[in-house]
């Protein structure tokens, strides 16, 4: 099939080959920045729509004992990761013992691998599909910053670049105690979460002024 | 085991049959002329005493002054193999016949070596990118190609 576009292309012009290229040019332009933390802005947006009273402990509780991941193993760190999975490390002492095909049943992505730059509109799409909340472990020096690929004409340099990273498990490949390290790390980090505001912020609307 | 026919075996059965086709030989490699290479290899494929009938690569090398494909094929019957090498002495559009019609498993190598080294290879019916995405600025794998 034949397209025509104002864009001239100069490999090829079936409209299958085009529509990736365009997808992919497009993911990489806009992705020269690294995404912040979610910490930094994630938070402010949940505490203004979200009001609860205090089930956040349980929630809190809930969600990071039940850390389901999604799969996102494109290169040797799957290795690593399926290993920390198995009996002999045993990830189900953390709750993640099911590994989700469907990213709708997942919150945690752990990135196990090298990005390329073709792979890297799909992992996005994973990640989108992802309800909230979610969290993103970055696995090994290339899931950190590309690694020893960083510098390759056709690897992303950290998954920061597509989707917003909490917690950076750094190795090549890091041991499997390494991401158990990580992994509680993030536990800690969604226990420190808030999805109530704290009540002595807002304005009390009996106190004119004045701070409950 | 398969063992590589010395190239001496192969160019003195070739240069009969095809005279002047041969530029260079090293031991176990011969370097033919590009425009000859189907035919060569055709008769390497079929003749008796080769039956080269199995394509084991293709790759390609950029020494700046030319590039240089390699083709290693395999004789399953008399388990001997060869490496066949043309040259190419431009940078702007650098071409050589396309060996599909008469292995195969030439089709995704040659797409390779289009994608990353820019050769195109002539009467391939379907040269196109194979690793990399359309639109992709240039071929990577050439020593000049900077990002
Ligand atoms: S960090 Fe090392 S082990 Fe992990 S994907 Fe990269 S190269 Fe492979």
């Amino acid at each position: 099939m034949e397209v025509s576009n104002d864009k001239e292309y100069i490999y090829s012009s079936t409209e299958l080959d085009c529509d990736e290229g365009r997808i992919i040019e497009e993911v990489k332009a806009g992705s020269r920045e690294s995404i912040p933390d979610p910490d930094a802005w994630l938070d402010e947006d949940l505490r203004r729509n979200i009001i609860l009273t205090s089930v956040d402990w349980v929630l809190d509780w809930a969600r990071r004992s039940s850390l389901w991941t999604a799969i996102c193993y494109p290169a040797c760190c799957g290795m690593e990761w399926m290993a920390t999975l198995s009996p002999r490390f045993d990830a189900s002492r953390f709750g993640m013992e099911i590994m989700r095909a469907s990213p709708r049943q997942a919150d945690l992505m752990i990135t196990a691998g090298t990005l390329t730059w073709k792979m890297a509109p799909n992992v996005r799409r994973i990640y989108h599909q992802m309800p909230e909340p979610k969290w993103v472990i970055a696995m090994g020096a290339c899931g950190i910053s590309g690694g020893i690929f960083r510098s390759s004409y056709n690897v992303v340099p950290g998954y920061n670049k597509i989707i917003p990273v909490d917690v950076y498990v750094p190795g090549c490949p890091p041991r499997p105690e390494a991401l158990i390290y990580g992994i509680q790390m993030l536990q800690k980090k969604i226990n420190k979460a808030k999805a109530v505001p704290d009540l002595s912020e807002l304005p009390n609307p009996l106190k004119k002024g004045k701070k409950v | 085991m398969i063992v590589a026919l010395p190239a001496k075996e192969i160019i003195s059965q070739l240069s009969d049959k095809f005279p002047g086709v041969i530029e260079e030989a090293g031991q176990d490699s011969v370097l033919v002329k590009s425009d000859s290479l189907p035919a060569v290899a055709e008769h390497l494929k079929t003749a008796a005493g080769f039956k080269f009938d199995y394509l084991n690569y293709i790759t390609a090398v950029d020494y700046y002054q030319y590039f240089e494909v390699v083709y290693q094929m395999t004789s399953l019957e008399h388990n001997h193999s060869a490496i066949l090498k043309v040259r190419c002495h431009t940078r702007d559009n650098p071409t050589v016949p396309s060996l599909i019609g008469i292995y195969q498993g030439a089709d995704f190598q040659e797409r390779e070596i289009y994608d990353l080294m820019g050769i195109t290879f002539e009467g391939h019916p379907n040269l196109k990118r194979i690793f990399l995405w359309e639109g992709f600025d240039g071929h990577p794998l050439r020593k000049d190609w900077n990002q």
